[in-house]
C-alpha cells in the first residue's frame, strides 16, 4: 500500500521549548520531515530526543513553539490528534498490558468487532496481527500472553502496534536497544519498505551504524538545542560523534590482554523453565569478559536470572569460586560476591519514584549501615562518587529516577550494582540505551574491573559490542550453549552460525 | 521533614486556630488534656496501620483486634487473676501471632491483603463476642491495678500517659521507618516488589514483619483502650477504627499503592482528625452527622494536597522557563 503524493505527511516542528521542573529539556528546537524520508535523530543521553518525540506524539504539551502539519499550524497536539494525523509512536520505555494477549495489545483501542452485539472478533484480529509479526520475524503469535514475553519481544510487540496503524509518520524511539542483529536487520528492512511506500520515519538510536545504514538525513541535538544536521553523503560515525559530544571519542573498544585466572563461575547442565530439556554449560574465569550472544528468546536472560536465584532451575548446578552453591537465591548469590545488572530497568532495576541516591544505595545498605541504621553521609558520598564516575546527568541526586532520561536511568542501574564491588558480575545489556560517550565509559569500567580480577559475563544483543569487548564469546540457542569462540574466531559469521543452532 | 508534612502542619495549626476562635474552651487545660489522650490512643494504631500501608498492603482487622485483645486482657487480669505484666506480654504475643498469620497468608498463599484482613475483621470480632457470650467484659467495683492504671490512663501534670506512650512509639517508628535498613526495605517492597527481589531483599520476611509490627502495636493500643473505657462491649468496641487509621495515614501522605509516606505525616493526620472531632463536638453538630463532616474534610484535604503539589510543579516550571534566553521567553508567554 503506497501513499499517494498528496497523502504524504509534511511536518515541521518550529522553535519547540519544553521545561520540566528545574530542567530545560528543549530550547527552541526545530525539525522537519516529509513522507518518504527517514530522519535519524541523535544526541547524548538527556539531549532531549525523547522529549521532542513526545511533543510530536501528543504525549506532552510544549511550553512554546509550533507544529506545522500539512500546512496547518498548531501550538500543540493531543495524542488523539496525533493519531488522527497518522502519527504512530514506538516508545523508548515500554508499557504493554501484560494481562492481555499479543493481538489485543497490538490493536488496543482499535479492536475489530462483528455481529449485532459488536463482540470482539478474535479471529479477524489474529488475521491482522499475524502477518505483521511475521514481517518482523517475531517468534510469538497473536494469542500468546504478553506477560511471558521478554523485553526484546515486548519491543517487537510495540513496533507491531505502530505498524498496524498504517501511519503516515512512524516515530521509533530506540526500537533496537534490546534487539539482536537479525531482528534489527529485519526492522531496518521494514523501515526501508515504509520509506518506499511514502511513509515518513523518525528514528532514534545510539547504535550509529544503524543510523548510517538507514537515515537520509541526521538531526543532532545537544543539551536540548539543535546542534546541526547532516545530509546523506555526510553521515558517518566520526562526524556524528563529534557533533553529539562536541569532541572526539577515540579508541572506542580497547581490548586489554588480561592474565586469566581461576574459574570464578561455572554453570553445569543448567535447564530453566522455558527450556527444561536444555543442558547449558558455561565457565567464566577471573579477569575475563565473557560475551553471551544469541538471538532474541535464546534464553540468555533467563539463564542469568536462574544463576542469580530469581527464577527456578529445572536442572543443573552453579559453582562460584569452585564451590557449589547450596541454594540458588539472590541473597546467597550476593553473599558470594555475585551480582546481576538486570536488563529491564523499569521493572527490575529501579524504584522510579525514589531518589537517585536511594536507588544506588539500596543493595549496598549492608555496608552503608551500622547495626541496621543507615549511615546517611556515606550513602550520599557513594551516590556522588557514582555520579561523577558514570557522568549521571542530573540537577540533584535527590531527584526521583523517573525524571532522568532513559540512558541516565541505565547509568543509575549500573552504579547501584558496581558499587557493591562484586567479584563476579553478570551484565544484562549493560549499554542498553546509553550514548557513545557513556558507552566508552562503561567499557573502560568493565576493563578496569576485569583488570582487578573480576569475572564479567556480558549479555549483549549489540554485535559490535560483543565482538569489540569480549575476550571470549559463548553463544546460546534454545537454552543450550552451542559453542564458544575466542581470539580471531570472534566474528559475526561464527557467532550467527552458533546462534541459529 | 518533607514539604508535604509542612503543608499538613500548617493545616493542623489553621484548623486548631479556627476551633479555638469558635470556641475558646478548646484551649482549656482539661480539653487539651482530653484531646491529647485521644490522640495517644488513636495514634498508636494509626502508626501500626502505616507500617502495613507502606508495603502496599492494608490491615482491616484493627478494630476487631482491639476488641478481642481488650476482652482477653481484661479477662486475664480480672477473672483469671493473671498478674497484669504477664497478661500484657501474653496479649502482645497473641497479637503477633495474628500478624504472622496475616503475613503468611499474604506472602505464601498469595492472598490479597484486603481479603485476608477483611476475614480477620469478621473472625476476631466474632470470637470476641462468643468469648463474652455477647456480654460486656469489664472491671467490677474494687478491682484495682494502680501501676497499670498509672501507666495507661494516668496523667502527669495534665499530660496523659497514653499520649506519652504515643510520642515514644512515634519516635521509635520514625527511626525504624526513616533511618534503618529495614525501613528502606519496607519502602522498596511497597514500591516495586519485583525490583526489591532483584536487589536481594527478602520481601516475604519484610511483609510478614510489617504485619507483625502492625498487630503488636494494635494490641498495645488495645490495652490502652481497655484501660480507658474500662468496660468492653465487643459488639461495638473499636468499630471502624481501621478506617480511622487508614484516613490518618492517607491524610499524612501515605499512598495506598505503597512505598510512600512519613511518620510525621501520620502523627499530624491523627492530630488533625482529633481536632475535627473536637470541632464537631464543640459546634454541637449531631454525632449522627459527624462522620459525614469528617469524610468531607478528609476528601478536601487529599484534594488540596494534590493541587498544591501541582501548583508547586508549575512554579518550578515557570522558574526554569525564566532561565531560558529572553527571546524564547516571549515566544512562550504567547503560547
Ligand atoms: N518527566 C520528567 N520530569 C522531569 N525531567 C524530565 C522528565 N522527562 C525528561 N526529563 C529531563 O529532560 C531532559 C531530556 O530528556 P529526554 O528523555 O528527552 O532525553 P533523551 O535525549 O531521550 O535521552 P536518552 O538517550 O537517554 O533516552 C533530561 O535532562 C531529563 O532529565
Ligand atoms: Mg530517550
Amino acid at each position: 500500500m503506497t501513499l499517494q503524493e498528496h497523502d504524504r505527511i509534511a511536518l515541521e516542528l518550529r522553535q519547540i521549548t519544553k521545561v520540566y521542573p528545574g530542567v530545560v529539556a528543549l530550547d527552541s528546537v526545530s525539525l522537519s520531515i516529509k513522507g518518504g524520508e527517514v530522519v535519524g535523530l541523535i544526541g547524548e543521553n538527556g539531549a532531549g530526543k525523547s522529549t521532542l518525540m513526545k511533543v510530536l506524539g501528543g504525549v506532552i504539551a510544549p511550553n512554546g513553539g509550533e507544529i506545522v502539519i500539512d500546512g496547518e499550524t498548531l501550538e500543540g497536539l493531543s495524542s488523539q490528534q496525533a493519531l488522527d494525523k497518522g502519527i504512530a509512536f514506538v516508545h523508548q520505555e515500554l508499557n504493554p498490558f501484560t494481562n492481555l494477549d499479543v493481538a489485543a495489545n497490538v490493536l488496543l483501542g482499535r479492536e475489530l468487532r462483528r455481529g449485532p452485539f459488536k463482540f470482539i472478533d478474535q479471529s479477524a484480529m489474529n488475521a491482522v496481527v499475524a502477518p505483521i509479526l511475521e514481517r518482523l520475524g517475531a517468534h510469538f503469535g497473536p494469542r500468546d500472553s504478553v506477560a511471558d514475553l521478554s523485553l526484546a519481544e515486548q519491543q517487537l510487540l510495540e513496533i507491531a502496534r505502530a505498524l498496524s496503524m498504517n501511519a503516515r509518520l512512524v516515530i521509533f524511539d530506540e526500537p533496537t536497544s534490546s534487539l539482536t542483529l537479525s531482528e534489527t536487520h529485519r526492522l531496518l528492512d521494514v523501515i526501508k519498505d515504509l520509506r518506499a511506500e511514502g511513509v515518513a520515519v523518525l528514528f532514534i538510536s545510539h547504535r550509529l551504524s544503524e543510523i548510517e545504514e538507514i537515515a537520509d538525513r541526521v538531526v543532532v541535538l545537544r543539551d536540548g538545542k539543535n546542534a546541526g544536521e547532516l545530509g546523506v553523503s555526510d553521515i558517518n560515525k566520526d562526524v556524528m560523534i563529534r557533533m553529539m559530544v562536541g569532541r572526539n571519542v577515540e579508541q572506542f573498544f580497547a581490548k586489554i590482554d588480561h592474565s586469566e585466572g581461576d574459574c570464578v563461575l561455572e554453570v553445569r547442565d543448567l535447564a530453566t523453565q522455558t527450556f527444561p530439556d536444555a543442558r547449558a554449560n558455561l565457565q567464566l574465569k577471573a579477569g575475563e569478559i565473557l560475551g553471551l550472544a544469541g538471538l532474541v528468546g535464546a534464553g540468555r536472560s533467563e539463564m542469568a536470572h536462574a544463576i542469580f536465584g530469581i527464577e527456578p532451575v529445572k536442572h543443573g548446578e552453579v559453582f562460584l569460586h569452585g564451590e557449589k552453591l547450596s541454594e540458588l537465591t539472590v541473597s546467597t548469590a550476593i553473599a558470594n560476591g555475585l551480582c546481576l545488572v538486570p536488563e529491564n530497568r523499569k521493572e527490575h532495576g529501579l524504584f522510579l519514584d525514589f531518589a537517585i541516591y536511594e536507588n544506588i544505595s539500596l543493595p549496598n545498605l549492608g555496608t552503608l549501615s551500622k547495626r541496621g541504621v543507615v549511615y546517611r553521609k556515606a550513602e550520599q558520598e557513594l551516590a556522588s562518587k557514582s555520579r561523577s564516575e558514570l557522568a549521571i546527568k542530573t540537577a540533584t541526586l535527590a531527584n526521583p529516577v523517573a525524571e532522568l532520561s532513559g540512558g541516565n536511568q541505565q547509568k543509575v542501574v549500573l552504579a547501584k550494582w558496581l558499587a557493591m564491588n562484586p567479584r563476579v558480575v553478570i551484565l544484562d545489556e549493560p549499554t542498553r540505551g546509553i550514548d557513545v560517550g557513556a558507552k566508552s565509559e562503561v567499557y573502560h569500567l568493565m576493563q578496569a574491573l576485569a583488570a582487578k580480577g573480576v569475572g564479567i559475563l556480558m549479555i549483549s544483543s549489540d554485535m559490535e559490542e560483543i565482538i569489540g569487548v569480549s575476550d571470549r564469546v559463548a553463544v546460546m540457542h534454545k537454552g543450550n550453549v552451542t559453542g564458544t569462540v575466542s581470539g580471531d574466531e570472534i566474528t559475526e559469521e561464527n557467532i550467527l552460525r552458533l546462534a541459529v543452532g | 521533614m518533607q514539604k508535604k508534612d509542612i503543608g499538613l502542619a500548617v493545616l493542623v495549626l489553621l484548623v486548631g486556630a479556627v476551633v479555638a476562635i469558635i470556641n475558646p474552651r478548646f484551649l482549656s487545660p482539661i480539653n487539651l488534656s482530653n484531646t491529647a489522650n485521644l490522640i495517644g490512643l488513636f495514634g498508636l494504631f494509626s502508626i501500626a496501620e502505616a507500617f502495613v500501608i507502606v508495603t502496599a498492603g492494608i490491615e482491616l482487622s484493627v478494630g476487631s483486634v482491639i476488641a478481642l485483645i481488650g476482652v482477653l486482657f481484661v479477662d486475664m487480669i480480672v477473672v483469671q487473676d493473671i498478674p497484669w505484666p504477664i497478661a500484657a506480654v501474653l496479649v502482645l504475643l497473641i497479637g503477633s501471632v495474628f500478624g504472622v498469620i496475616h503475613g503468611l497468608l499474604i506472602t505464601k498463599l498469595k492472598l490479597q491483603p484486603f481479603v485476608v484482613t477483611l476475614c480477620g475483621l469478621l473472625i476476631y470480632r466474632g470470637i470476641a463476642r462468643v468469648y463474652t457470650e455477647d456480654g460486656t467484659a469489664g472491671f467490677s467495683f474494687g478491682d484495682s491495678f494502680p501501676t497499670l492504671e498509672w501507666l495507661t490512663s494516668g496523667r502527669t501534670g495534665g499530660v496523659p500517659h497514653s499520649f506519652i506512650a504515643f510520642v515514644i512509639v512515634a519516635i521509635i517508628a520514625w527511626f525504624v521507618l526513616h533511618r534503618t535498613v529495614f525501613g528502606r526495605h519496607l519502602f522498596a517492597v511497597g514500591k516495586n516488589e519485583e525490583a526489591a527481589k532483584f536487589t536481594g531483599i527478602n520481601s516475604t520476611r519484610v511483609i510478614i514483619l510489617a504485619y507483625v509490627i502492625c498487630a503488636v502495636l494494635t494490641s498495645l493500643s488495645a490495652i490502652y483502650f481497655a484501660m480507658y473505657t474500662r468496660s468492653i462491649h465487643p459488639g461495638s468496641h473499636g468499630n471502624f477504627y481501621e478506617l480511622y487509621a487508614i484516613a490518618a495515614a492517607v491524610l499524612g501522605g501515605f499512598s495506598l499503592r505503597g512505598g510512600e509516606g512519613s511518620i510525621i505525616g501520620v502523627v499530624l493526620g491523627v492530630i488533625l482528625l482529633q481536632e475535627l472531632e473536637n470541632l464537631v463536638n464543640l459546634l454541637g453538630i449531631p454525632s449522627s452527622f459527624k462522620f459525614a463532616v469528617m469524610g468531607s474534610v478528609i476528601l478536601l484535604g487529599v484534594i488540596a494536597d494534590t493541587q498544591v503539589s501541582r501548583y508547586r510543579d508549575a512554579r518550578r516550571n515557570a522558574r526554569a522557563l525564566a532561565s531560558v534566553s529572553g527571546d524564547d521567553g516571549e515566544a512562550i508567554s504567547k503560547g
